[in-house]
């Protein structure tokens, strides 16, 4: 399947990935202004960017083909999309647990304490091709392509 | 093909869907004493709390059963195994009636039950065991506001109660034997940081404390502790440890150890039975050897496992370890693997911040993660988890680990490997 992938040599840390992972998943995801002035409460970014030094790069899920994640998930909300292969969340059924975050190997899931809530990149999935972190990245640091396993 | 899965819950559920993955045609039948749709254990401390309706507690969506084609004998227990022929006894729970199954191959899925100490009264009513959503429910007719319980038992289970029971109102006296509380997944220094922060709650702790005798009539009125102080109280619940439930195979030919011996396919020492979560001996990767490893994420894995194994694919269940995500009134806990560490080449990193409640406790073997306690700063813990299930040789970036774990601490290869989504 298609996934996001980084090459890090291009990125500069701008998190301009994350402002637009944003926009994507709030209540106006195709237009910036308004998802952040209008947009309260705002989501969190579904990547991370990590830095040290000169070294920055932008990370998400895998959407791995035996997802941790999925096995570990208490309620079953957590499933891997058997067609498309995106491992999503269904939001309501999630109680918080942090069952995901002790699993994801990649540290890929953040938690939303606020909602008491996982969120984790669904691939844009309802926004658009290809995802938003990297149609809007400056660099092409971020890829969204097909490698194989 | 003709499939039988005793069990309904995430290693029968995780079997169902290796099955499937595999094998589209084969009958599978699923049998199940609880009368109800795949449902979420761990979920009944949040339904007993109010923070779930029992219509949200299904673990597969309702019509995992149909889409499946899974005939789903609910309300019926497998009662009598016959190894060599091949056939199992099921009895209607409602009229005692009687049928026989054959299988081709069979999963024993049966998970825990409750372990109950050798309390005198422990008939009474208003004694009740957390492990069912009918435990769940039974508790939740007496647990009005302003009742007393007491809990026995102060491990995971124990503590949800204990949590649970607190938020509707109840006021509840834990009363555990050893010196300290979730010892089977803390050291002493975090369970005291949970300790206090549970009592701020308003539990009430007996530790090094034991029940002696359950005091009442036809009903609960009082425990009776070892210390000669009687407790009186509406409700108890009995939370000291779940054992593995064997009895099904108790006097055939399957070896069971403390749990049903499997192998790494799943299977056991017969060739079409296969055993997987709470009833069986998975691989511990840290202990290096087979054990019992009652958590939902390994179940789970083991039940897909031998789904597959089942419908003639090939499949290793790789090993695992213990390893728990549970919270208390907002306190987080993330622990893996051993909690103390031994005598040479091991090694303990620790990092406190007493303001916030963060505490961190790495286990180092010879350079490998071989366990680890997080208090509240538990983002992204899972990469400790893969570097642990690894088995990477931590010593380049040792002093990163307390830090919040990132790929951007990790060596070149290991962080490329994680970039490039392949490692498993």
């Amino acid at each position: 399947m298609k996934k996001v992938y980084v090459r890090e040599e291009y990125c500069i840390g701008c998190h301009l990935c994350e402002v637009y992972c944003v926009m994507a998943h709030s209540r106006y995801p195709h237009d910036l202004l308004k998802a952040f002035k209008k947009g309260d409460p705002l989501p969190l970014p579904r990547l991370w960017v990590e830095e040290k030094g000169p070294l920055t790069f932008a990370f998400q899920c895998r959407h791995c083909e035996e997802p941790h994640c999925v096995s570990a998930c208490i309620t079953g909300a957590l499933q891997k999309d058997t067609t498309t292969g995106v491992v999503t969340c269904e939001q309501e059924r999630c109680v918080g647990c942090w069952t995901c975050v002790l699993a994801c190997t990649y540290g890929a899931i953040r938690r939303d304490t606020k909602n008491g809530k996982m969120v984790k990149c669904d691939l844009c999935s309802n926004w658009g091709e290809p995802p938003a972190c990297v149609y809007y990245c400056p660099n092409e640091a971020l890829i969204f392509v097909e490698r194989g396993e | 093909m003709e499939y039988v899965i005793v069990g309904n819950s995430a290693a029968a559920v995780g079997a169902v869907e290796g099955i499937r993955s595999v094998d589209q045609k084969g009958k599978i039948t699923l049998i199940s004493k609880e009368p109800y749709h795949t449902y979420s254990r761990p979920l009944i401390s949040y339904y007993l709390a109010g923070k779930v309706t029992a219509e949200k507690m299904f673990y597969r969506p309702l019509d995992f059963y149909e889409r499946n084609r899974v005939r789903a004998l609910l309300g019926k227990e497998a009662v009598a195994l016959d190894a060599v022929n091949k056939v199992l006894t099921v009895r209607e729970l409602r009229d005692d009636s009687v049928q026989e199954i054959a299988f081709d191959k069979l999963l024993l899925a049966t998970g825990s039950k409750p372990f109950l100490p050798p309390i005198d009264g422990l008939g009474k009513k208003k004694v009740f065991t957390f492990l069912s959503f009918d435990d769940a429910r039974a508790i939740s007719s007496v647990a009005v506001p302003g009742a007393r319980a007491v809990v026995i038992g102060g491990g995971l289970i124990g503590l949800k109660a204990a949590e649970a029971l607190t938020t509707i109102g109840v006021q509840v006296t834990v009363v555990e034997l050893g010196s300290w509380i979730l010892n089977t997944i803390l050291d002493q220094h975090a369970a005291l940081i949970v300790q206090n922060h549970l009592e701020r709650q308003g539990i009430r702790f007996l530790l090094q404390t034991t029940c002696e005798e359950v005091l009442g009539n036809d009903e609960v009125e009082a425990v009776k502790l070892n210390n000669g102080a009687i407790l009186n109280c509406d409700f108890v619940v009995i939370a000291v440890g779940v054992r593995p439930n064997t009895e099904l195979v108790q006097g055939t030919l399957l070896k069971v150890n403390k749990g049903v011996v499997v192998d790494q396919r799943m299977q056991t020492n017969l060739p079409d039975i296969y055993a997987a979560g709470d009833v069986a001996e998975g691989y511990d990767l840290i202990y290096g050897k087979q054990r019992v490893l009652p958590v939902l994420p390994i179940a789970y894995k083991q039940g897909k496992t031998a789904g597959i194994n089942m419908a003639g694919g090939e499949k290793e269940f790789p090993g695992g370890f213990p390893m728990n995500s549970i919270g208390f009134f907002g306190l987080s806990i993330n622990t893996a693997g051993l909690i103390e560490p031994g005598g040479d080449g091991w090694e303990v990193l620790v990092k406190e911040e007493q303001r916030r409640q963060v505490y961190k406790k790495i286990i180092l073997h010879q350079v490998r993660i071989v366990g680890f306690i997080i208090l509240n700063e538990i983002d992204r813990s899972g990469i400790l988890t893969g570097l642990m299930s690894e088995r990477v040789s931590v010593g380049d970036f040792k002093e990163s680990l307390l830090e919040t774990p990132g790929l951007v601490n990790l060596p070149d290869g290991l962080r490329h490997a994680r970039q490039f989504g392949g490692a498993q």
